[in-house]
């Protein structure tokens, strides 16, 4: 017991898990505009956008995540200068969230379309029986009906990004949760097992409520059919 | 009938997958623990630094491999018969204490908190924590110069903890996994130095073509031993390899592996500490 | 240029105007996506700090046999042989726990079930940092490899155990009652009847996983294991030339999972003769801890059964919605079941020999099943 409070004391671990709740929040909201905005390419009659879509899926979905959040650093930052600040923590904590909603992004169009594959046939037929086109159709019948059929998915998503932020230490986010375990290991080898149950029971605590929530949710906005 | 010969050909896959495991767990423990031959010595360097210790092409380069082959030919072994393995910073305690390697050579300090582990001989070189910068940098003369500036390196080193609390306190810090990507970093411009030892730095500047350049100045001394395993006949195997460290220096050979491996890059050693008398573990 | 199914159902066929407006668009959509690609190489090609990124010179050292054969034909083989051990592993894992969650003893139960959820929820990079450190403090060979391995089994593991449980859920109640009439227990039926089923129908979703592993090994790369991300650093820090050796490890990336997305969709008809489960993979691989995609597998799994068997007659196979049923005999009638349109719930395929409830108007076997001469 002493270890963990020793450990405790020394080391800021809810701050680094802040950190980690951080950006996943931000990548939350920027994945699931890009996501929305690709599973609408992918479900729309030009067929050019459909390709788009479907092609970024396939690129993000196949490709690691610890790969991208090189490139961000890399490719993205040091050959096209593209930064969001001069301050580099700032800098490298929105490069990250970025990568993260990019791959994350892929995930939610795949958990959309599921959820689009709930909605009845009736109701697409329906909508343009009463002359509504594509993009109407699409926001009033097909798209309320599928993000609510398509919440169980998307908490599995959310809960992978949370565990996936971790990947962020690949892009020089070095304050957060792997990376502050690393530096605990490092420089209190004798209670590495106190450690690691630390940061385990940190993301069971944090993902056991994101779990109940979508069970609760999908019940409470399941379609009735 | 048909549904019994299907289970039969499921449990049969089920028990061929296990013994797969098996075998493959056997095999890769026994890879591990076979190839300790008599003749043979196994010396543990770095893979990763371009320099100091680099594979390439099957074989290995570096300063810290050509001493650990001058070593080892005068400790009775042929070229041949030294088998190079990786030795990752965080891992060379274990590997000298359950016997993976006989020596270590990977950019090894020599400190009291690493001599309750291991034993060292050496020192073999006394590299400096210095910075790498562009060539046609002209602001940057040490590190009390990076105020305000960026400044790169390796994640969970302290090489860059350094010089924010010593020196520089306004500098603002980059981790990367590696000191190419660090490199890398530099020649784009989103950082304006590299630090870390004097030496490694050089490797790196001589892999550049011309392009950046270590500024010179070492603002600490970092003694470079000879990592072995802590037992009874360590003193004499440490007496042994700094023999062997000491016939280098003097014939010459010491000199030329650095300069063969820092060429083009107009890279001297620390002349206040180098070349440092091996002395240690004796 | 057909329309895929499921978009064709969304808006009328284009007529002749709206064909050409779609034909404006594509070549507008085409002409931006070229401008970009040419904005983003015109700034490789001069940058306004550093060097021209599409030099020869930066590419050929990326691209040469030496750069093969030293750097990522090890790599890519250091991944492959992680990733397959992996897999083995996490397939002898996600069976003997995923077995353990169903068989009847509630110790055994809740104790895999315990493990299970616990592997779920921790991030993959956090163990594999924990079992690198403890694997060196411990002075076991190539900590590095086996803590990619073993963490990847723990995770993957979980995932696969999930998989049969759902697996079996999902397999029609006869095949449980047919096992219990012929006097086997409980959990012979499970070893014997139900498992055997659930492999053949989550191995689909077994090689999707293939992908998050072979994915999930470039983590190892944060932890020092020779991988082909590894590798591709290496080779990149002798030239400078990092980002041309990572373009070309993230190719190789691309190119094996791609390969193994493609297997994962190929396999299902093939599996489908095996199993009466069905065999697509899930849209999303089931991470969740309560996992309200397989709730009602799950809950239908482990259902108490009064006699031994058949009592789940009025059982929907709730797929696609994600309609969560923890009490789904409740829930069901709550979803209003309506017994005079069967074909809004699920498909029905009477079969040439008898069914328990082909008189109820309904089956509780909704999916189409290939080879129908085989079973007699």
């Amino acid at each position: 017991m002493d270890g963990f409070l020793s450990l405790f004391q020394s080391y800021n671990v809810p701050a680094a898990f802040l950190v980690n709740l951080e950006l996943t929040f931000w990548s939350a909201i920027f994945s699931a505009i890009l996501g929305i905005i690709l599973v609408v390419m992918r479900i729309s009659p030009i067929s050019s956008m459909r390709r788009v879509a479907a092609g970024y899926v396939e690129l993000f979905k196949n490709m690691p995540l610890t790969i991208i959040m090189v490139f961000m650093v890399l490719g993205v930052f040091a050959q096209l200068k593209i930064s969001f600040s001069d301050n580099f923590d700032t800098n490298f904590f929105w490069l990250a969230v970025v990568g993260l909603s990019l791959y994350t992004a892929a995930f939610v169009c795949e958990s959309l379309r599921s959820g689009i594959n709930t909605v009845p046939l009736g109701q697409a037929e329906a909508a343009r029986a009463m002359g509504l086109n594509f993009m109407q159709s699409a926001t009033l019948i097909i798209m309320p009906q599928a993000l609510r059929g398509s919440v169980a998915p998307l908490g599995n998503t959310l809960i992978a990004l949370l565990k996936n932020s971790t990947v962020a230490a690949a892009a020089s986010v070095a304050t957060e949760t792997s990376s502050l375990m690393s530096e605990m290991i490092e420089f209190r080898p004798d209670v590495i097992v106190q450690i690691f149950l630390i940061f385990a029971f940190g993301y069971v605590i944090l993902i056991i409520p994101i779990g109940v929530l979508t069970t609760y949710l999908s019940n409470k906005l399941a379609v009735r059919r | 009938m048909v549904r019994t010969t299907t289970l039969r050909r499921v449990c049969r896959g089920v028990v061929a997958a296990l013994c797969a495991t098996a075998c493959v767990v056997s095999v890769a423990a026994c890879g591990s623990a076979s190839g300790s031959s008599d003749h043979t010595i196994k010396v543990g360097i770095k893979f990763d630094q371009p320099g100091l210790g680099f594979k390439k092409s099957g074989t290995y380069e570096g300063f810290d491999v050509d001493v650990a082959r001058y070593i080892a030919n005068q400790l009775g072994y042929t070229d041949a018969e030294i088998e190079f393995k990786e030795a990752p910073s965080k891992q060379r305690e274990a590997m000298l204490q359950n016997g993976d390697v006989d020596m270590i050579l990977a950019s090894y300090s020599i400190t009291d908190e690493r001599k309750k582990a291991v034993d060292f001989a050496g020192p073999y070189f006394v590299a400096g924590q210095d910075l790498l910068i562009r060539s046609n940098e002209k602001g940057i003369t040490g590190p009390q110069d990076l105020n305000g500036k960026r400044l790169c390196s390796v994640t969970g080193s302290t090489s860059a903890k350094v010089v924010k609390e010593k020196f520089a306190k306004e500098v603002q810090l980059m981790e990367q996994p590696g000191y190419a990507e660090c490199a890398t970093a530099l020649l784009s411009g989103i950082v304006d130095a590299v630090t870390t030892d004097d030496i490694i730095l050089a490797g790196l500047a001589a892999a550049s073509r011309g392009k950046l350049k270590v500024v010179g100045k070492p603002f600490t001394q970092e003694y470079y031993g000879v990592g072995i395993k802590k037992d009874a006949d360590s003193k004499e195997f440490a007496t042994k390899i700094n023999d062997a460290i000491e016939e280098m220096i003097k014939t010459g050979e010491w000199e030329r592996a650095i300069e063969t491996n820092t060429k083009g890059t107009g890279y001297r050693p620390d002349p206040k500490y180098n070349p440092p008398t091996p002395d240690e573990g004796e | 240029m057909a329309a895929s199914n499921e978009s064709a159902l969304l808006f009328d066929q284009p007529g002749p105007r709206m064909r050409k407006r779609i034909r404006v668009i594509n070549w507008i959509a085409a002409i931006v996506f070229l401008a970009v690609l040419v904005l983003i190489l015109v700034r490789l090609y001069n940058p306004p700090d550093g060097e021209n990124q599409l030099s020869w010179e930066l590419w050929k050292p990326a691209l040469d046999g030496e750069a093969w054969s030293d750097f990522y034909l090890p790599g890519l083989w250091a991944t492959l042989r992680a990733t397959f051990l992996a897999v083995i592993g996490a397939v002898v894992f996600g069976l003997l726990f995923g077995i353990g969650r169903l068989i009847p003893n509630v110790v055994v139960r809740n104790v895999c079930a315990v493990v299970i959820e616990f592997c779920r929820a921790v991030p993959v990079l956090i163990m594999m940092i924990f079992f690198w450190r403890a694997f060196a403090f411990l002075d076991l060979p190539s900590p590095a490899y086996w803590s990619v391995v073993i963490s990847l089994v723990l995770y993957n593991g979980s995932v696969v155990a999930e998989l049969v449980r759902s697996g079996v859920g999902n397999l029609p109640n006869g095949q449980h009652e047919a096992a219990v009439a012929l006097g086997l227990t409980r959990t012979q039926s499970l070893m014997s009847v139900e498992v055997p089923q659930a492999i053949y129908a989550m191995l689909p979703a077994a090689v999707t996983q293939l992908v998050v592993v072979l994915k999930d090994t470039a983590l190892g790369s944060i932890i020092m294991y020779t991988d082909l991300l590894q590798e591709s650093r290496r080779l990149g820090s002798m030239y400078f030339d990092i980002l041309q050796t990572l373009v070309v490890a993230a190719v190789i990336y691309f190119i094996v999972c791609w390969l193994l997305s493609r297997l994962a969709e190929w396999l299902p008809s093939h599996m489908q003769k095996r199993t009466l489960a069905p065999t697509e993979a899930e849209p999303v691989a089931p991470i969740a801890i309560m996992d309200p995609s397989n709730a009602n597998q799950i809950a239908v799994a482990r259902e108490e059964r009064p006699l031994g068997g058949a009592q789940r007659t009025y059982h929907v196979h709730h797929r696609g919605s994600n309609a969560s049923i923890h009490n789904w005999r409740r829930t069901r009638y709550a979803q209003g079941f309506d017994e005079t349109q069967p074909e809004s719930q699920i498909q029905v395929h009477h079969r040439g020999m008898g069914h328990t409830d082909q008189d109820s108007g309904h089956s509780r076997f909704p999916y189409p099943r290939k080879g129908k001469g085989k079973r007699k």
